[in-house]
């Protein structure tokens, strides 16, 4: 059997169903053993603009997307003139036969800018205006054209199940785009009425209706086209594998870890982490009472960050969850939390700034904002996840660390963890340990003392509702009470106090928590964050042609994990920056600790994720001698 | 056990000027947890920022001395973690009604079941005497270049209109009404707000002590001078809302916002406005999470022998393939 790797994209409307197609699709690929690696792309829009999800299918384990479509699904003219281009030259587009006349000015969602590219591209091609022009540039590089009327199908299940209703239900167009795609792929039907069942589980007339329509579609393709040349089937299923999508990583993470108080403010791409917690509030507890986990949404992310510190005081793991623009007006609070030792969480699922930005846009663009927000100085930890898997078990560390060094934690998550859906191994629960620190049971001592001094900077700490541990905080400086000093002295003793805690966190942390070596050779990339996935893939492609290269993901960005990166650099001549922003925030970093400078820096600001695709691309580049010191990557709609 | 008022006093050292209306405040605050007798270690003074933000220290339960404007989010947090807690809030007109209005609002929306304290004296006294949200159109308190050509807001109606369900004012020179104006906010079941009317012997040089008293206004007969501040209680005012209906919440609405704008040459204190019948946070989570008020999150267990013990296999079942 010939190994299968290949990439579904489906586009259309917002709010059109695109989503549920993709789901579809991805749950049967997942149900019949294969790997999937998802990614939902959508405007700052509720309804109408063009969104399009893709989906990358394989026989083996993946961690990216690629660059290119093998087959394009379409039930609206943009998604054609859009995507139509990059499809593979031995790809194929399914579309609805009824958009052929469509021309490129009719279709007023499209932008200045692409309309531009698209009118000099078709031009140049020497091709109509139109859908019918875009299909024929594909068509003479080879693509396959599968003209599909959708609404056709859709007008016959009517008059088949005598539901002149199904006329009109557009929103099947999408049920139908994915049977007719699998049919030219061959995956058994089985799984995909399953996997249209399980979307529609809750309705289950509605899931009735759409397995009559997914399996009617499904054998129209079958019988009408004749074998593609790229072909799903089944493979031997891994147990405990789970299919989701990211921001359910760190909300599972938090629910398992102890955090039973989670305040936001709505924002993109973070909120769905807090609403899915809300979702799933009780649970249980083992040999105990149910439990629960508050989720309060509020006025603003200052208030969201308030409270969650508030909470905190009351020895409950809380935590918030914001992205760049609710981040910034958190700084203030974050720094309250530092000169108070108050441990909370605040995941950071970043996306394109700055300001407002691209809002539902990937980018890695606060990690310098994250290590600095708020005025003065003050110790406090960051953290980055690099995909679900790492989403999930650091979510846990963050509070251990959060209540070992008594410090604000920032967990840096971003958009493309967000919204990627992948199969990953199931969630582990025993592998994550939960430490309390020094937080107090019970309290003999009649003269309690908050910040009482102590060689690593750490004092026992009491909670809000504790006998006799009656404790003040302020935003103040404060002495061992936590009542208002100015005393130079005090101050000294106060500042250096936090500052040990930041240093013995660095030498507490485990080098296996400050970054993972994937191996180091003469050329070794340094990372962060969601870029792993692209990074490792790209790595095993080069590897298949016998280039060797080193990559260390860096996780603890706060306290910098200086010496273990030297000692692992040591042996490296060529350091290679990659991350998803403008100035190579991390680079800075890296120039600023460590003795060898960043030889070459491949960033990414369009808002798209990294592809490994373009990656191997540049990296090869640097191999063979022929990079430019910094290399700025495009690719994606 | 009887409480001693001086177990609710620390030691630190008072700042504030001399004849400062903040002392009568801090002193009503706790006389007020004295006569409660509620245990020191399951109450917590939160505060904002000012002179007012000082309050926490120097009341000996827990306390928390937050940001500028942002008391009322820290102190709700703790209260939804820790509903064992009695909370008080105290903070200035500036910090709750200038720089933290949004809470303001937001705080009346939910309905926590704490008490919040605003220090009203007109100006912003820490930073020398700018004028707060409070201070009238027009008005020129000493330190002001020019007159203030703002609108005041007014708190009690603010209060009402947010949605807090017990709106109170108290005057910092009256210690033993302001005691238990206190005493019956942290007893009403909802969130209490309470302005206090505190003069600012330093900056605000109009709302004086002397003014509230009626001295410039003396009774041509008596000789006497004719104060502005009066009891609502003196008069035939009832302001709680008896029973579940729109009628009789709209009746007691009206009056306390035409109460709220009485002001010049009578001042009312007392409660303006208080109904029970609207359901506290706590209870509404409690309609969604039926066993939150015995088992809220600070107490609940999370973890034995280092192991995690949230069992959320049920949620891993539902992604699993």
């Amino acid at each position: 059997m010939s190994s299968i790797d290949l990439t579904w994209v489906i586009g259309g409307p917002q709010g059109g169903g695109v989503e549920t197609a993709a789901n579809i699709f991805a749950g049967a690929c997942a149900a019949s053993g294969l790997k999937i690696f998802g990614k939902r792309e959508y405007y700052s829009n509720i309804k109408g603009e063009h969104s399009y999800f893709g989906v990358r299918v394989s026989d083996k384990t993946i961690r990216s997307n690629v660059n290119g479509v093998t087959m394009l699904a379409a039930f609206d003219a943009e998604t054609i003139f859009r995507h139509a281009d990059d499809v593979f030259n031995d790809g194929a587009i399914v579309y609805e036969s009824d958009l052929v006349p469509m021309k490129i000015e009719e279709v007023p969602t499209l932008d200045h800018d692409f309309k531009k590219r698209l009118v000099k591209y078709l031009t140049s091609k020497n091709k109509s205006l139109t859908i019918q022009g875009t299909l024929d540039a594909a068509k003479e590089r080879g693509v396959h054209l599968y003209p599909v009327s959708f609404k056709t199908i859709l007008s016959n299940l009517a008059d088949e199940t005598q539901n002149p209703k199904l006329r009109g239900m557009f929103r099947m167009l999408n049920v139908l785009a994915v049977s007719v795609s699998l049919g030219i792929l061959s995956l058994p039907s089985d799984t995909l009425l399953k996997s249209v069942e399980s979307i529609f589980s809750k309705k289950s007339q509605i899931a009735e209706m759409n397995k009559h329509a997914a399996n009617y579609a499904y054998n129209f393709a079958t019988a009408k086209y004749p074998k593609y040349k790229y072909q799903l089937s089944p493979i031997q299923k891994e147990p405990d594998t789970i299919m989701l999508q990211g921001f359910q990583s760190t909300g599972l993470g938090k629910i398992v870890s102890g955090c039973r108080f989670q305040s936001y403010y709505p924002i993109t791409p973070a909120s769905d982490e807090s609403v899915f917690m809300e979702s799933n509030e009780t649970f249980d507890v083992e040999n105990n009472r149910p439990g629960s986990t508050m989720i309060v949404q509020t006025e603003d992310e200052i208030s969201a960050i308030g409270m969650t510190i508030g909470a905190a005081l009351t020895g409950t793991r809380a935590a918030t969850c914001t992205s760049g623009p609710g981040f910034s007006l958190m700084s203030e609070a974050l720094g309250w939390a530092g000169i108070n030792e108050v441990p909370i969480v605040v995941t950071l699922y970043q996306r394109s700034g700055p300001s407002t930005g691209l809002p539902t846009r990937h980018g890695q663009d606060d990690l310098q904002s994250a290590i600095h927000a708020g005025h003065g100085d003050f110790p406090r930890i960051v953290y980055a996840s690099g995909d679900m898997e790492e989403g999930f078990y650091d979510t846990a560390k963050c509070f251990n660390f959060a209540e070992t060094f008594q410090m604000p934690v920032i967990h840096l998550m971003d958009k493309f963890i967000a919204s990627t859906v992948a199969t990953v191994k199931r969630f582990d629960p025993k592998k994550i340990t939960i430490e309390r620190g020094k937080l107090l049971e019970k309290i003999e001592s009649e003269d309690y003392k908050r910040f009482a001094s102590s060689p690593d900077g750490l004092s026992s700490r009491s909670r809000l509702g504790l006998e006799k541990g009656i404790f003040w905080n302020t935003g103040d400086e404060s002495d061992e009470y936590g009542h208002i000093s100015e005393d130079p002295e005090n101050r000294i003793f106060k500042m250096d106090k936090r500052a040990t805690k930041l240093e013995f966190a660095l030498k507490t942390i485990s080098k296996e928590d400050q970054a993972t070596n994937y191996g180091v050779s003469e050329f070794c990339i340094i990372s962060w964050g969601s870029t792993k996935g692209p990074i490792l893939d790209a790595i095993d492609m080069l590897k298949k042609e016998g280039f060797a290269i080193g990559f260390i993901q860096i996780k603890l960005l706060q306290p910098f994990p200086t010496d273990y990166i030297k000692s692992l650099i040591k042996g490296s001549k060529t350091i290679i920056d990659i991350e998803a922003n403008h100035t190579a925030q991390l680079g800075s970093l890296l120039n600023e600790h460590l003795d060898q400078k960043v030889d070459y820096y491949i960033v990414k600001y369009t808002g798209r994720s990294m592809t490994c695709t373009e990656i191997y691309d540049s990296l090869k580049k640097i191999l063979q001698n022929k990079a430019e010191k910094r290399q700025v990557l495009t690719y994606g709609v | 056990m009887v409480s001693n008022l001086s177990d609710y006093k620390t030691e630190v050292h008072n700042d504030w000027c001399p004849g400062c209306g903040d002392f009568g405040i801090v002193n009503a605050i706790q006389m007020a947890l004295a006569e409660m007798e509620v245990p020191r270690d399951k109450a917590a003074i939160f505060s904002g920022v000012g002179c007012s933000g000082k309050t926490s220290h120097f009341v000996n339960v827990y306390g928390i001395h937050t940001l500028h404007g942002r008391v009322m989010t820290f102190a709700q947090g703790a209260k939804l973690a820790n509903p064992e807690m009695t909370i008080i809030a105290a903070g200035g007109d500036g910090d709750g009604l200038g720089i933290g209005a949004g809470h303001f609002v937001a705080a009346g929306r939910r309905n926590v079941d704490m008490t919040y304290i605003i220090f009203n004296n007109g100006v912003y006294g820490l930073t020398k005497g700018q004028a707060s949200p409070t201070l009238k159109l027009g008005l020129k308190t000493k330190s002001l270049p020019e007159p203030n050509v703002n609108q005041a807001v007014n708190p009690i109606a603010l209060a009402i209109a947010s949605g807090f369900t017990f709106v109170a004012r108290g005057y910092a020179y009256d210690v033993r009404q302001l005691k238990d104006l206190i005493i019956a906010a942290v007893k009403h079941r909802g969130l209490a707000f309470l302005d206090v009317l505190q003069p600012c012997p330093t900056y605000n040089d109009i709302n004086t002590r002397d003014w509230f008293s009626g001295m410039d206004n003396i009774n041509e007969m008596t000789k006497k001078p004719q104060p502005r501040i009066y009891k609502l209680e003196d008069t035939n005012y009832d302001p709680i809302v008896h029973i579940d209906s729109q009628e009789e919440e709209n009746e007691k609405l009206t009056q306390a916002l035409i109460k709220s704008n009485e002001w010049g040459e009578k001042i009312p204190t007392g409660i303006f406005y208080q109904n029970e019948l609207i359901a506290p946070y706590d209870q509404r989570i409690a309609d969604r999470i039926p066993n939150y008020l015995e088992n809220p999150p600070s107490v609940q267990e999370i973890t034995s022998n280092g192991k995690p013990i949230t069992d959320i296999s049920r949620m891993l079942d539902s992604l699993q393939i």
